[in-house]
């Protein structure tokens, strides 16, 4: 079994939703990225994303955008991300999840890519640019190593959300608003909606996260309280890093995630 | 290749996009398969294409050209003579047309030098719409003029400051803006890139370029040309130049900007110094780091400043059927002088790029053989810029 998927059993068991964290590799550096994970795994994150930065993250809102120009500037690079994940791996199980744009796979070979990171101990992947149709090769290479994780949008059909839900493993993305990442828009009818039609489509079979613009502890528990399996929090943690001194980040991120995860108890 | 119902050219293509556009992306192909063929469609774009934008353009004997390099026949497409000054009305017009049909009441575009920005602006003045247009801050500065032009026509312009903050990132607002006003809006894409079916459909509003090519030679000499030639930024005037007459034996050259060099590393010669990558919706060629990051790229030509190409230029490489070489700024500017005294003709320095090339192939060719050039626009707009790039390079 996964480490996600065992992750959500023994939520499950405990009767509690996810709450999964997402921070910028190497914004505003390593040291940073290092303190906020030691922050996030104190505070009770169950899952945490890491960003790696890609030239053009056209799925991203301005907080992520400058997070990995920014990161690309301190020299950001694939084999020194894969070192900072071994780090994490030895603070802490919780499982770690890769977000990032489609080239930076295709370019080193989805295979060669997913099984070094498997060996970092990266256990699925976010690429908000890969589609169903064109994941193939990237369904064959992570085959067996680690968890695939598509995204859903609220305008996503009935038959496709099957489709989709078929392909994923670990959890499902459900993109809660029309837009990127980190607008704030208040949280609509429609995202409501879909979180239930999600659910009742995939029938139990794979989780179903909610994130884009989820930034408060009231958030949080609105998403739960409709049946979200998990919510996911991003913008906001970069933000917060971004105004924390370097030796205030664990402390502050641990604060922070535990007023989010409160509201995943049940 | 017909219509890739796939979505892909070969290898190249697909659809590589956030799931939010797949509805979107969906509802485009089937208005399009729907209207491409649909009588009223054609007659409304053909009325269009001929009173508003002046087509057919014509095809030139370069007569003082040829002679002067003592070769082969070289014949100019004249798109520069379309309203607007491009053959980017070609495309703008079919797209804005289209998004009428499918009663989309926003338009949006991307724009590099402004080019696009302008022909999407006056489609959509004269249609009756409103465009907004995403312009890289670097261009908006470079570019003024156009940025008024385009605000004179009734569109706005929203620079865009993240990234290279050139057409690349104004290309990656656009699609953002596009994943939040998904239900009411109509991307207008400007060159021949993107998810399937963008790099079809530009191809099929840009054949109108080849078409014509191929009756106005027949006419003229009763035969294909031997060889035709043109630019390749996205590649949206070459392939409309390409696509007609890929079936015939004619040599056909898609020429890239080589900038200051393809080894100095300024240059967008995607095809020629490129490799395989995801970007914009599609697999193509791309010009990237050994880590997957987009390199940033140069020309002497705004239009032709792009780290990708579209994908059925990258399969007609793999193929072979058509060569992709590429030109240096000096190069560039030698054949935008050239073509300027010995015809009178100022061509952009996009289509300048091509007008170097033929001035090789029309050296190594007999007299008896014909050269089509497609001069995709005219230079008024590049004026200043070969002034500047004169005065810093010429002492005498
Ligand atoms: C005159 C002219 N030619 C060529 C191009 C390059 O575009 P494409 O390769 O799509 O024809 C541009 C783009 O702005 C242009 O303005």
């Amino acid at each position: 079994m996964s480490r996600i998927k065992e992750k959500f059993a023994e939520l499950d068991a405990k009767n509690e939703k996810a709450l999964i964290s997402y921070i910028m590799a190497g914004f505003p550096n390593e040291n940073a990225t290092l303190s906020a994970v030691k922050g996030l795994v104190k505070g009770g994150a169950d899952i945490i994303e890491l960003g790696f930065p890609f030239s053009d993250p056209l799925a991203d809102g301005p907080v992520i955008q400058n997070a990995s120009t920014l990161s690309l500037e301190k020299g950001t690079k694939i084999g020194k991300f894969f070192e900072l994940v071994k780090k994490i791996r030895k603070i802490t199980d919780t499982p770690l999840v890769l977000m990032t744009y489609t080239n930076i796979l295709y370019n080193k070979g989805y295979s060669k890519f997913i099984s070094e990171a498997k060996k970092a101990g990266i256990d699925g992947f976010i690429l908000p640019d890969m589609s169903i149709e064109e994941s193939k090769e990237y369904l064959n290479a992570a085959k067996g190593k680690t968890d695939t994780i598509f995204l859903i949008s609220p305008n996503t059909s009935k038959e496709r959300i099957r489709k989709i839900s078929d392909a994923s493993s670990g959890f499902l993305y459900l993109v809660a608003v029309y837009g990127t990442t980190g607008v704030k828009t208040g949280i609509k009818n429609y995202t409501l909606k879909a979180i239930k039609e999600v659910k009742k489509q995939t029938k139990g079979k794979v989780p179903v996260g909610v994130g884009f613009g989820v930034s408060t502890p009231a958030d949080v528990k609105k998403y739960v309280s409709v049946g979200a399996d998990a919510v996911i929090v991003g913008s906001a943690f970069l933000k917060l890093i971004e105004k924390t001194p370097q030796n205030k980040i664990e402390q502050k991120i641990s604060a922070f995630t535990k007023s989010l995860k409160t509201q995943t108890r049940l | 290749m017909k219509y890739p119902k796939s979505g892909r050219f070969g290898e190249f293509g697909g659809k590589y996009i956030p799931e939010t556009l797949v509805p979107a992306v969906q509802e485009l192909e089937e208005n399009y398969l729907k209207f491409k063929n649909d009588k009223r469609f054609k007659k409304e774009l053909d009325y269009y294409l001929k009173q508003y934008a002046g087509r057919p353009t014509p095809l030139y004997f370069a007569k003082n050209l040829t002679e002067k390099i003592g070769g082969a026949k070289i014949y100019l497409k004249r798109e520069d003579l379309l309203h607007g000054g491009a053959h980017k009305i070609n495309n703008t017009l079919g797209q804005a047309l289209l998004a009428k049909k499918m009663n989309k009441k926003r338009i949006i575009a991307e724009t590099g030098a402004g080019q696009h920005g302008v022909a999407t602006a006056m489609a959509c003045a004269a249609l009756g719409m409103k465009a907004e247009v995403y312009m890289g801050y670097k261009d908006t500065i470079r570019q003024k003029l156009n940025v008024f032009r385009m605000n004179m026509l009734g569109s706005k312009v929203h620079p865009v400051k993240s990234g290279s903050k050139t057409l690349k990132d104004a290309i990656n607002e656009a699609i953002r803006d596009w994943i939040t006003n998904v239900e009411n809006t109509y991307y207008l894409l400007g060159s021949a890139v993107g998810p399937h079916p963008y790099p079809v459909m530009v191809r099929d509003f840009q054949s109108v370029i080849g078409n014509e090519i191929k009756s106005q030679m027949k006419k003229l000499h009763n035969k294909t040309p031997d060889s035709v030639i043109a630019c390749v930024g996205g590649g949206s005037n070459a392939i409309g130049t390409f696509y007609p007459l890929v079936d015939t034996n004619a040599e056909i050259i898609g020429v890239e900007a080589a900038g200051k060099g393809l080894k100095s590393g300024f240059h967008s010669a995607t095809l020629s110094a490129g490799s395989k990558g995801v970007l914009h919706g599609m697999m193509t060629y791309l010009l990237q780091d050994k880590e997957g990051q987009i390199t940033e790229t140069h020309s002497i030509s705004a239009g032709l400043d792009y780290p990708g190409v579209g994908p059925e230029h990258s399969y007609l490489k793999d193929q072979k059927r058509v060569k992709y070489h590429s030109a240096t700024d000096t190069e560039v500017i030698d054949a935008f002088l050239l073509l300027t005294r010995t015809e009178g003709i100022i061509p952009a320095l996009e289509s300048a790029h091509a007008i170097a090339e033929a001035v090789k192939v029309a050296r190594k060719h007999k007299q008896s053989e014909s050269i089509v050039v497609t001069l995709s626009g005219r230079g008024d707009k590049d004026v200043e810029e070969v002034q500047n790039y004169l005065n810093k390079h010429v002492k005498d």
